[in-house]
């Protein structure tokens, strides 16, 4: 049997919760002081995701970056390859919030989108 | 240009944006924002991080998305249109409401208004605030100074880093860096316990391995031009360090978040009373300040946790606004006062000056000195009899405190109402 330690973030607290497992098979989860850490801590051991908040580079905006985000959460795993790939995107002006910069972000099926509107740099229209 | 308005806000960051869009919501016709920069939003455009408006908008959003809700509504939702000038700078109040501010287009404005809203927001505490010893190289940075230059101007302000101070910029910055590709060394807490989010210690700290260090401070920073070292100490319970605990740490970046202060230096000149431990105005339940027709929201009455309260805290403004301009206020025989008792560091309002009819109760916000479990916040009025007591399991320094004292309870026989955590197992 294995165990993994589990902080919930549910309230304050912050409950030290353990999952003992056999594989992917959950046995026990102890160390909850309500029933909120156990739904937290199986979804934790289950999948532990993440919504990624980064920045991408653009080119002729009023500002050299725009900010982005995952719109869903991906896996905790892929972080940081993922954060290797949106390093190389580039994205022109002008920028809308809500607009995909990338489709299909490592695979995950989540693309990757605007959470910011950036104008050209000609732009003379006040924000 | 126009000169005289009902209502004029100072800063037009999530709190003066709420009370802009309350205010017009309450019919409030003729509303000028001011704000010093290019942009609306405050401090938000820079927050990227998701988080905000779990409260408010009941789903996630980013600091960017929050903001743009706002600034959308304000600009598109309603004809009755808000006067907006950015890149404006106020540069005094006066007593009686008139406000000085210049800007490149119209050089040194005098505006007069009926109602003032001060949302000026707050600002970080430096290193020479904590007066950390050793040379004064390159490469120490507020949180905030660092979040800017990563997430707006694009540059990585260094490669090898320690944190001081577990609040939450300070831990999201730790992850921000990690994710750009800068090693984080550790994040120091000088306090047994972490001033922020839990969590943000699960998500910036624990999913990266960045380690927390609780009772540790840096006592030193060395480097000829920019910083090379710091040495990192223990403290005890009166937070000094510990002689024999300290080692060195290697680095080039040290970033500070140790703690807010609200900006109150307009409100200051303006001669109005601030309360010593929120750093903020004093005010009533309408949030105004001891100058009637001057009020105060946001960060620039008493640091928030989440943006969420800011604009909560907004939109209690945006409409006392309206009731002051109408003149519909009428005022109790005598104030009642909300004073911090056992564990309370402050309460926001400090005090209850309206009667109000049809209001059946006041939210208190307070926020406590130390953790405890398992307590009860209790009211006591002048001879000690106890009016309310609220149970809560838990309670951090981290967390503000909320909790509604009903109107039937603040009768006319109190001047004060003390406020207190109680531990349920004190021995």
């Amino acid at each position: 049997m294995e165990g993994k330690e589990i902080i919930c973030v549910s309230c304050p607290k912050g409950c030290r919760i353990t999952v003992q497992n056999r594989g992917e098979e959950i046995i026990s989860i102890t160390g909850n002081d309500c029933p909120r850490g156990i739904k937290y801590a199986e979804e934790e051991f289950v999948n532990s995701l993440r919504i990624l908040p980064t920045t991408v580079k653009v080119i002729g905006g009023e500002l050299p970056l725009v900010s982005v985000k995952t719109e869903k959460a991906i896996p905790k795993r892929l972080l940081l390859e993922a954060m290797v790939e949106i390093a190389e995107i580039e994205v022109k002006a002008p920028v809308k919030i809500g607009q995909i910069i990338k489709d299909d972000l490592m695979g995950t099926g989540v693309s990757l989108v605007a959470t910011r509107n950036i104008k050209r740099a000609d732009s003379n229209q006040h924000s | 240009m126009k000169l005289e308005y009902d209502l004029v806000i100072i800063g037009g960051g999530p709190a003066g944006l709420a009370v802009a869009l309350e205010a017009r919501r309450n019919t409030v016709k003729d509303i000028l924002l001011l704000e010093r920069d290019k942009y609306l939003g405050g401090i938000l455009p820079q927050c990227i991080h998701n988080g905000f408006g779990v409260q408010y908008f009941k789903e996630e959003l980013t600091g960017p998305e929050y903001a743009e809700r706002f600034i959308d509504q304000l600009n598109h939702d309603n004809p009755n249109k808000v006067d907006i000038k950015t890149e404006t700078m106020v540069i005094k109040i006066t007593t009686n409401k008139g406000i000085i501010a210049i800007n490149r287009d119209d050089g040194l404005l005098h505006i007069q208004a009926k109602a003032v809203v001060l949302a000026m927001g707050c600002r970080e505490r430096t290193r020479e605030a904590i007066a950390i010893p050793g040379d004064r190289p390159a490469g120490i940075f507020t949180a905030g100074t660092a979040q800017r230059y990563i997430n707006i101007e694009g540059y990585i302000p260094g490669r090898e880093v320690v944190v001081l101070g577990s609040g939450d910029i300070g831990m999201i910055m730790a992850r921000r860096m990690t994710l750009e590709g800068a090693r984080v060394k550790a994040v120091l807490e000088i306090m047994p316990f972490s001033t922020g989010l839990i969590r943000n210690k699960v998500q910036c700290l624990d999913d990266f391995n960045i380690p927390l260090k609780f009772n540790h401070t840096i006592t030193r920073i060395e480097g000829e031009k920019r910083v090379e070292r710091v040495t990192v100490a223990q403290v005890d319970k009166n937070l000094q360090a510990i002689p024999g605990t300290e080692e060195e740490i290697s680095c080039d970046t040290i970033l500070l978040s140790v703690g807010l202060i609200p900006e109150n230096e307009l409100t200051r000149e303006a001669g109005i009373k601030l309360d010593p431990v929120t750093r903020g105005p004093i005010v009533n339940e309408s949030r105004e300040t001891e100058i009637e027709g001057i009020f105060a929201c946001g960060n620039v009455l008493h640091v928030h946790d989440l943006a969420d309260f800011v604009t909560e805290e907004g939109e209690i403004v945006g409409s006392a606004v309206s009731e002051y301009l109408k003149r519909n206020r009428k005022f109790r025989s005598q104030p009642i006062k909300i004073v911090p008792g056992d564990n309370i560091a402050y309460v926001v309002p400090q005090h209850i000056d309206f009667i109000v009819p049809g209001r059946k109760k006041i939210k208190i916000f307070m926020r406590v000195k130390k953790p405890a479990e398992k307590v009860s916040i209790t009211f006591k009025d002048d001879k000690g009899d106890m009016l309310a007591s609220y149970k809560k399991a838990i309670v951090t320094p981290g967390e503000m405190v909320s909790v509604y004292l009903p109107e039937v309870l603040l009768g006319d026989r109190s001047k004060n109402i003390t406020v207190s955590i109680e531990e349920e197992n004190k021995e």
